[in-house]
């Protein structure tokens, strides 16, 4: 470092030029990248190629090139390096978004072809795998029902956990669940099938029920729970807990009254999410719920079906309209989790403490 | 400080305790209660699958580890899960590979690169994303990605066959290990963008203002100021992605076409994955066959365990001597 300090007069004594470099004019990369397609194209079409993937590879790589040669000459290398960073992040984010978007569509267009009300209303009680018709009605009912016990489940246990983790732990016990909480997060969900395979049907010997595939979700729901609300009980002012305190109120009572209603809103999003999450999976119910082509309100008893399992039912079926029906699903599977992130991230934004960034 | 201050907080700790209210009791009793469910539902997840794997390996007539057959109803059963391990590992090291370089770019872009008034609308559905249901994208990725990756596989096998792995030596579509890489690395791609963005978005103004105010280009300040600060972040968060990628079960189950093959032609359907063979073989496995798919899922069960260790060695271990942290 002190090198280059001492170097710096030598420098500064001989530039007789303007202090500030030479700049390529703003609309130089739109003018490069206009070139670079057009020799794209050129050069796809000179060469008989049909990929337009081909065409645009080309492209890109001319423009890269192009960018890196004119500034070099202009600017320096240092400015040169910094188009190019800049060029690969842009293609980065066009790469990534290019088949995002084109799932969004495809789901949509595809699913729109089938959905409708008689689709959300009826089962496939009948409906053979080459006709047209039935729904989901079915499915919807069992994810509702499979997540709604998950979430009775894992949504209290998650939530006094953090309580301890915040307010009460500290020792090895906390620094254990702490860990453990972590590990869990990263459980892949057909190990929590698996588990729950291994006790309640293969040792207790229950059959498939939409409360086996509850208490794999369940599983996969606490860490998830654990982890937003501790993130948010973190974020009360302890002020607020002093105050209380001071004022004679039982640790117990100003958990319930003072520190939990103040973090309602992140609890609230952080629960949503994670329900959000667990009415995607797949592989815990398959295992467990089995699926059936008959409703089936009553989760303790008899198989039933899902929506994220139907998917998979209907494009395991294989044909047309089987597959039609499999992408319907998928919408409404879509709309469901989006519109549960949704009002999530609402109440989040509504109820959110101010803060600096 | 420390001298004078012991015996009165000894002395008010026990008076607390005797005043403790039942209230107070019961509910730390319930929250306590609620930490050591977790640790009871962890440990009986290891002892149970381990229980079940015991049965199973016991009676499996060949190493567990090197087979390359799977066939648990056989006389003698066979099965292992030297196939299921390959595929697994391969097919999440080319999803790492694609996915952590470009959510790198696109965390740099919402939080460095893009106009302020895209980047912020762009955050928002990167985090949409991250919720999709996997089987949508299993679905979408059979159907629309596998007939366009056709093409991309021909021309790899031109072009680059002499390197073994991209040589197709066995005719088929694309439902092969590679596409199975890259619709994982689609999947991953949401997960590890926010997290990395999370970190890129901490990296202290004042490093990244000095680099300017010295003369540095934008990508010098990403560099030297955004990077290295956000190393251990990256570093989380592709593990957390390949823990997703390891454990993935729908999408791969639905994209790739399964045999017991270990091939390194990438491009050659076959192969499978931990997650994506306990799904496929369910359904047809007596009991005896679920016990031998509940042991691959157990070794897939440590080996995200080792990973997720592994992250979190690596972040514990970089907090200490990276000095952006302090």
């Amino acid at each position: 470092m002190s090198h280059a300090v001492q170097e710096r007069p030598v420098a500064f004594a001989k530039p007789r030029g303007p202090l500030s470099h030479a700049r390529l004019p703003r609309w130089t990369p739109l003018a490069v990248a206009a070139g670079s397609i057009a020799a794209g194209v050129g050069i796809g079409l000179a060469a008989g190629w049909h990929s337009k993937v081909q065409w645009g590879l080309v492209a890109a790589l001319v423009f890269v090139l192009a960018t890196y040669a004119i500034t070099t000459k202009v600017e320096g290398s240092r400015q040169a390096k910094d188009r190019i960073a800049t060029s690969l992040v842009w293609v980065c984010f066009v790469l990534a978004v290019v088949p995002l978007l084109s799932l969004a569509w495809v789901t949509i267009s595809k699913g729109m072809e089938v959905l409708d009300v008689y689709f959300l209303t009826h089962s496939m009680n009948g409906v053979l795998d080459v006709e047209a018709g039935g729904g989901v009605y079915h499915a919807l009912l069992g994810t509702i029902e499979q997540v709604g016990i998950a979430t009775v489940i894992a949504a209290p246990i998650g939530l006094l956990t953090a309580v301890y983790l915040v307010e009460y732990g500290n020792g090895k016990l906390a620094k254990a669940v702490t860990f453990f909480v972590d590990v869990m997060t990263g459980i892949p969900s057909i190990v929590a099938g698996l588990f729950i395979l291994s006790t309640w049907t293969l040792m207790l010997d229950f059959g498939p029920s939409g409360f086996a595939g509850a208490m794999a979700l369940a599983i996969l729901m606490m860490p998830v729970v654990v982890r937003s609300t501790e993130e948010m009980l973190k974020l009360v002012p302890n002020e607020l807990r002093e105050a209380s305190l001071a004022l004679g109120v039982p640790k117990w009572r100003t958990i319930l009254k003072v520190v939990l209603p103040t973090a309602i809103g992140g609890i609230t999003t952080g629960v949503m999410l994670a329900v959000a999450r667990i009415t995607g999976e797949t592989a815990p119910v398959l295992l467990l719920v089995f699926g059936t082509k008959l409703i089936n309100p009553n989760p303790f008893e008899g198989a039933q079906s899902s929506l994220p399992l139907y998917v998979y039912e209907q494009y395991a079926v294989g044909t047309d309209a089987a597959v039609a029906r499999a992408w319907a699903a998928a919408l409404v599977l879509i709309a469901f989790v989006m519109i549960l992130n949704l009002v999530a991230r609402g109440i989040a934004r509504w109820k959110a403490p101010k803060t600096g960034r | 400080m420390v001298t004078t201050t012991p015996p009165a907080i000894k002395n008010r700790s026990r008076r607390a305790k005797s005043a403790a209210r039942p209230g107070d009791r019961i509910f730390s009793g319930l929250s306590k209660g609620s930490g050591i469910t977790l640790l009871v539902i962890m440990a009986a997840i290891a002892a149970f699958l381990t229980y079940r794997t015991v049965l199973a390996v016991s009676k499996d007539s060949t190493n567990f580890f090197t087979t390359f057959e799977w066939n648990p109803a056989g006389d003698p059963p066979v099965f292992g899960i030297a196939v299921l391990a390959f595929g697994t590992v391969v097919s999440s090291v080319i999803a790492m590979a694609i996915a952590v370089p470009v959510a790198i770019g696109i965390a740099l872009f919402i939080s460095h690169y893009a106009p302020r008034k895209l980047a912020k609308p762009l955050a928002y559905v990167v985090d949409l994303l991250a919720a999709v249901p996997s089987i949508i994208y299993g679905l979408w990725g059979a159907i629309f990605l596998v007939p366009y990756l056709d093409g991309l596989n021909q021309w790899l096998d031109q072009y680059l066959g002499w390197t073994y792995i991209f040589d197709k030596s066995a005719d088929g579509v694309a439902r092969n290990l590679f596409t199975v890489g890259i619709l994982l690395a689609i999947m991953i791609l949401p997960i590890i963008t926010n997290v990395t963005r999370e970190v890129f978005l901490q990296a202290p103004k004042m490093h990244e203002e000095a680099a300017l105010a010295l003369g540095a280009t934008r990508w010098e300040v990403v560099r030297m100021a955004v990077l290295p600060f956000g190393r251990s972040g990256i570093i989380s968060a592709s593990m957390l992605g390949l823990g997703r990628a390891l454990g993935e079960t729908m999408a791969v189950a639905v994209v790739l076409s399964p045999s017991f093959v270990l091939s390194g032609h990438l491009l050659d359907p076959g192969g499978g994955t931990f997650a994506q063979n306990i799904a496929a073989k369910f359904n047809e496995a007596n009991e005896f066959g679920r016990d031998a798919l509940i042991a691959s899922g157990l070794v897939l069960f440590v080996i995200t365990l080792l990973v997720n260790g592994a992250a979190r060695w690596i972040i514990a271990r970089r907090k200490e001597y990276s000095g952006a942290n302090a």
